[in-house]
């Protein structure tokens, strides 16, 4: 579905006629994401982080394949396949440490995406569906990056694979079981690593069937914008191409800036040395975190020290952690102001901004070690994270007053409306 | 019932006990293969752990802590009241009868299997004298019982048995 303003594609040359007969592939990117899908006027640079997480998947894709044309996944060679790419393979350490920080810029950009989300209130109707498969992706996004990290099969990857394995041996009855039929075996070992090379190969290309979903339900409704008032009028759209092909594609330039800036020039400064000590089960290293963006999870996991009524403390952790992102589901029925966008509601405005801070506090005990007082911090953190969607937001949304939305897109953006002629013409 | 509606749902119901079926050897093949769990006994030799000593040994492919409990050690242990203990077992319980100055566990953290610190010298055996978790601060005490911290259970003791005064045979 598209408004009845979009352009329409038309072939002119002869070739482009005949195929758009049999296979109308080239009308179908022509609607998806050329000048014929009309996009609202307003979008604000908040809105370049989708097709940035877009081509990060990209990235991580081309490079991943070229990877794995070099990689061994035996625990006897895995460590030195990758040291093997690192200083034999020609351009290997490019790859490499392109992959390893296209994962955390894919990250970088997710959240962003996220938080835009959050702001601008882009989950609620009739766009639930798209939130939902984004969370979707975002699950299977934090499956691959830490089934990849796992791989070059140092310290860290073996400790991390041991303990977030783990956590599944917290589920009540069937946990163990679970736990070694996850690993093929009692500890992360060669069917470990064997499955999770198979799983990291695959679960990329889930993400784009995904991410296709995930587009086509953006389309029905179109995209939002930063006044959360739907499109009216064709004067409040203006077509994808050239108009957001060309504030994506200069989006895309200051990314790539910061991307290669890190790739080439700070290649390290997001990992641990101790990966670069192979696997050893016999030795934990001192300080075990997970990679950054998992730091806020992590923290949440930890906080939970004291067994809670019938519920051990290593359950309650794990439930909270896995909670802590199955909320965003229910994001769409927590948030009942009929008010999109953040810009009009003061009083969610100012918990929008207490939550990013305790996401951001989160993150910094995740990454800090088990041990007062960030453990007491976290447990504070993790209370206010839940409070916020579970409280405040259904609170705020029922009692706030927001402010007055302008009549259409155009009124926003030009002052002016021709609200007149738009009541006119009805 | 018509001679359709009954062939129809013989047919869908024949092709999901089919596909059912199918599911069984995919998931089966994610358990152990039978050479991981050919199950592997391993022998210590333990006449040169002196009292208040550790070791750190192998068992399944997973450190295996293996310590010679002093006799202020084994008080400690004895001192505590068992019905305070978040997983109620005795000293006594978790060593084999007139060796329980042998304590023989896992070094896997029951909380999401780090290897806990406190079989070497001068490493960090938590406030309870045993053994401490670096990951995410379990300790516990010196019959290596979850005392504080996320872990849910105590130290797992394996299947074991002394061959002779100084060999036990794990496994």
């Amino acid at each position: 579905m598209s408004f009845p303003w979009a352009n329409e594609y038309k072939p002119s040359h002869p070739t482009m006629v005949w195929l758009d007969e049999r296979l109308p592939l080239p009308r179908f990117v022509y609607n998806a994401i050329g000048a014929g899908y009309p996009v609202p006027r307003n979008l604000n640079y908040m809105w370049n982080f989708g097709v940035l997480a877009g081509f990060c998947l990209v990235i991580q894709i081309v490079t991943g394949i070229v990877l794995a044309m070099h990689y061994a996944a035996n625990t006897d060679v895995a460590f030195a396949s990758t040291e093997h790419i690192m200083r034999d393979v020609n351009w290997g350490w490019l790859l490499r440490y392109a992959h390893s920080n296209g994962a955390s810029a894919f990250f970088v950009v997710v959240y962003a995406h996220i938080f835009r989300g959050f702001y601008f209130g882009s989950y609620k109707a009739p766009r639930e569906m798209l939130w939902l498969l984004g969370v979707v992706i975002f699950l299977l996004m934090m499956a691959t990056a830490f089934m990849g990290y796992v791989l070059p099969w140092g310290q860290m990857s073996y400790w991390g694979a041991q303990v977030i394995t783990g956590l599944f041996s917290a589920i009540p009855l069937v946990g163990n079981s679970l736990h070694t039929w996850l690993l093929g075996g009692f500890a992360p070992d060669q069917a470990a690593l064997n499955r999770f090379f198979s799983l990291h190969f695959l679960l990329p290309f889930v993400i784009l069937g995904v991410v296709i979903l995930h587009i086509w339900a953006l389309h029905i409704p179109g995209s939002t914008n930063p006044t959360g008032v739907e499109v009216k009028t064709e004067s409040d759209t203006v077509p994808f191409h050239p108009y957001y092909t060309a504030k994506d594609g200069f989006g895309l330039a200051v990314f790539l800036f910061l991307y290669c800036a890190m790739v080439f020039f700070f290649p390290n400064a997001l990992g641990h040395p101790d990966n670069y000590i192979p696997a050893n089960p016999m030795q934990t290293p001192a300080h075990i975190v997970p990679e950054w963006y998992f730091w806020p999870y992590y923290a949440i996991l930890r906080a939970f020290t004291q067994d809670f009524l019938f519920i051990p403390a290593k359950l309650m952790g794990v439930l909270a952690m896995f909670s802590s992102i199955l909320v965003w589901f229910l994001l769409p029925w927590l948030d009942r102001s009929p008010v999109r966008s953040g810009h009009y509601r003061p009083v969610f405005k100012k918990f929008y901004w207490l939550l990013v801070a305790d996401v951001v506090v989160l993150g910094y005990c995740g990454g800090s070690p088990a041990a007062e007082p960030y453990v007491m911090i976290s447990q504070l953190a993790a209370l206010y994270y839940f409070l916020h969607f579970f409280v405040i937001l259904p609170v705020v949304s029922s009692l706030e007053k927001p402010l007055p939305l302008p009549f259409s897109i155009t009124e926003a953006v030009l002052g002016s409306d021709d609200a007149a002629s738009l009541t006119a013409a009805e | 019932m018509r001679r359709r509606d009954f062939i129809y749902i013989a047919a869908t119901g024949a092709a999901g006990v089919g596909a059912a079926a199918a599911l069984v050897p995919l998931i089966s093949q994610m358990s152990p293969s039978a050479d991981v769990l050919a199950e592997a006994s391993t022998e210590i030799d333990i006449s040169a752990i002196q009292p208040g000593q550790a070791i750190k040994a192998v068992f399944r492919k997973q450190p295996l802590f293996v310590r010679n409990l002093t006799p202020k050690e084994i008080a400690e242990a004895d001192a505590v009241p068992v019905a305070s203990l978040r997983d109620p077992q005795t000293l006594e319980q978790r060593t084999k009868p007139g060796k329980t100055n042998w304590l023989i566990t896992m070094g896997v953290c029951t909380h999401l299997g780090c290897v806990p610190l406190g079989t070497a010298e001068g490493e960090n055996k938590g406030e309870f004298g045993g053994y401490f978790c670096p990951c995410h601060g379990s300790q516990y005490d010196t019959a290596a019982r979850i005392r504080k911290g996320p872990a849910p259970r105590n130290l797992e003791v394996p299947p074991y048995e002394f061959t002779s005064d100084t060999v036990v045979k794990i496994g």
